[in-house]
């Protein structure tokens, strides 16, 4: 019988044939935290486990992007900490401004087959490149760092099997709303996530990106996608061609279940306050009042989505009562924003352009809402009070409904505002 | 071991911005001044009265969203005995056993706020003093029982010299 790719990349990895249900002790290619988790996975390295020192200095990397540059005292001598730790043992330090985890994760270190822990629940974002990864507390973390190993039970798989192209106005990040209102937020607890078919295979990697991203907001343990031309392109783009690697799943792989897709009936789609399960589609919630307009993060912070974002504001100005925050993923996708106009345009049609990193996601700073105030997001959750004020409602869309809504300063339908024959094609 | 306290009882879907709100990140590395802040919004009375031995009841899907180990460890620090629950999300109740604070994953709809609660660890036994019913919890996977049994995972790789699962 054949083997899923969560089994696939897992055999790979550990040499030898594991299936669905087993228990795995496995080494680690990467072990990173961020700025949030990374305190107090030093101090259990440090204080609990007695240790000094990390695995592998190069295979250890923290990031400062949730709160970076700091805004209190308290966070920026928790960068500081990070910093000084970095320095004694010789690990990776993520600096202010370099960008969100998972983006930089991504864009300079992961490749096919590679297994990744991170104290982010959001790591599984590098599952997209055909590598075994999830988000793990800052025990677990500290251990793995201090180790390079980490036990995993190999998780049973619900194929999603998307078939035909997406419609026009129709993005990843809509697909994966639909497929989450499916699933429920716990609908693949435990489980591995493999998006599959036709839709999958015609997009490209910075999309295929959102999906993997979104997989634990179904409860999933990794949301992986097999590595095909796109990605080499991709891994070619980020200096790392050498490292790609060609992995599939098998034929007659035994899934859990299988959930089918027509891309062709779907359309532009919301998640609701407060669950990200939450699904609607435009025509329901078109013409609500919208206050605050975030298109950024490691869900939709790419090029890729501030290109989008760009063709919709080209020439406009967004609604005077919708403050507009735009935040590049990492500094990479910022410089090539830049060279490519994007930014400016951005600015012009009235947004704010914040430095990379997380932004207002996590709700400690550059953009927290007021009470009352309607938010819609290309983040990844919208649980109240996920973006620093429990009083505040937050709809989760793509980069192109975020930017037809402010405009219009209600949730609007961004059929309207791209050009006919817009499409992504955008090599890598 | 037996466990007893006070139920402390929340619907489906609490998440770990209800546990631990990411408004209150600056004090992650002062969790006792976290700790003040547990269920903040849910439950603005919980840091305050909550004892020793007390048990947090949810729903289902308890603990979804960020990996933020602070969500369980602001309600260890609250003297919370144990959390059960209809189901929990998974990086939840990694971290949960990780700090050898018991999960029990359990049928909680008859569970009511305020009720007295046994719990018998060993047995899987979950009792409502109160409405006095019993209830059989769901075997924890061996590998996390493990984990459990020797307080948690630092005590475990630190006894073992690395997993033994
Ligand atoms: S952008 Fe949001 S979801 Fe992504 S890592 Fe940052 S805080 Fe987490």
């Amino acid at each position: 019988m054949g083997l899923t790719l969560a089994e696939k990349i897992l055999s790979m990895r550990m040499g030898k044939k594991v299936r669905a249900g087993d228990v795995v002790i496995s080494p680690v290619d990467y072990a990173a935290a961020q700025d949030g988790t990374g305190p107090l996975t030093i101090r259990v390295m440090e204080e609990q486990l007695g240790v000094k020192s990390v695995f592998e200095p190069g295979r250890v990397i923290f990031f400062l992007d949730h709160a970076a540059p700091a805004p209190r005292k308290e966070l920026a001598n928790d960068h500081k900490f990070i910093k000084q730790f970095g320095k004694e043992v010789g690990c990776i330090v993520s600096r202010e401004g370099e960008g969100i985890i998972h983006q930089r994760l991504v864009e300079d270190f992961v490749s096919p087959g590679d297994i990744i822990v991170g104290a982010d629940s959001h790591t599984c974002t590098s599952g997209a490149l055909a590598a075994f990864a999830t988000g793990m507390g800052s025990t677990d973390i500290a251990v793995a760092m201090a180790y390079g190993k980490t036990w995993f039970r190999v998780p049973e798989t619900i194929r999603i099997e998307a078939s035909g192209e997406l419609p026009f106005g129709v993005f990843p990040k809509d697909l994966m709303l639909y497929i989450i209102g499916k699933l429920t937020a716990e609908g693949a607890t435990y489980k591995a996530l493999e998006f599959q078919g036709e839709t999958i295979r015609n997009l490209t990697q910075e999309s295929r990106f959102t999906l993997s991203n979104m997989a634990v907001e179904a409860g999933a343990k990794v949301g992986l996608i097999e590595s095909d031309d796109a990605t080499r392109r991709y891994l070619k783009e980020m200096g790392r061609e050498g490292k790609y690697k060609e992995i599939k799943a098998d034929e007659g792989a035994s899934y859990e279940s299988i959930m089918y897709i027509d891309s062709e009936d779907l359309v532009p789609s919301l998640a609701a306050p407060h669950f990200v399960d939450n699904y609607r589609t435009i025509d329901q919630l078109e013409g609500l009042k919208v206050d605050q307009v975030f298109i950024g993060t490691c869900t939709n912070g790419r090029f890729e989505d501030l290109l989008v974002a760009a063709t919709i504001l080209k020439g406009k100005k967004v609604d005077p009562n919708v403050k507009f925050i735009v935040g590049p993923a990492s500094r990479k996708v910022l410089e090539k924003a830049v060279k490519e106009s994007l930014i400016d345009i951005s600015i012009k049609a009235g947004a704010v352009i914040i430095p990379p990193g997380c932004g207002p996601c996590a709700g400690v700073h550059a953009g927290v809402p007021s009470d009352g105030e309607v938010v819609v997001s290309t983040q990844n959750r919208n649980f109240r009070g996920r973006m620093g004020n429990p009083n505040s409602e937050i709809y989760l869309a793509s980069p192109a409904t975020a930017a037809a809504t402010a405009i219009k300063g209600e949730i609007a339908d961004p059929r309207e505002f791209l050009p006919e024959d817009f499409k992504v094609k955008i090599v890598s | 071991m037996k466990i007893k306290g006070r139920a402390w009882k929340f619907g489906d879907g609490v998440s770990t911005d209800d546990i631990a709100p990411g408004r209150y990140f600056y004090l992650r590395s002062q969790p006792k001044e976290l700790a003040k802040h547990a269920f903040e919004d849910l439950r603005p009375d919980f840091a305050k009265n909550a004892k020793p031995g007390d048990i947090v009841v949810g729903g289902r899907n308890f603990g979804q969203g960020s990996s933020r180990e602070h969500a369980p460890l602001i309600i260890k620090l609250n003297g919370v005995g144990a959390i059960i629950a209809k189901s929990v999300a998974r990086i939840f109740f990694r971290n949960a056993i990780n700090l050898g604070l018991p999960m029990i994953i359990v049928d909680t709809d008859r569970i009511n706020d305020c009720d007295e609660i046994e719990i018998d660890l060993k047995e899987g036994i979950v009792e409502d003093l109160t409405k006095k019913f019993k209830l059989e919890a769901k075997p924890l996977p061996e590998a996390m029982l493990k984990i459990l049994r020797d307080g948690g995972l630092v005590p475990h790789v630190k006894k073992h010299g690395s997993f033994t699962l």
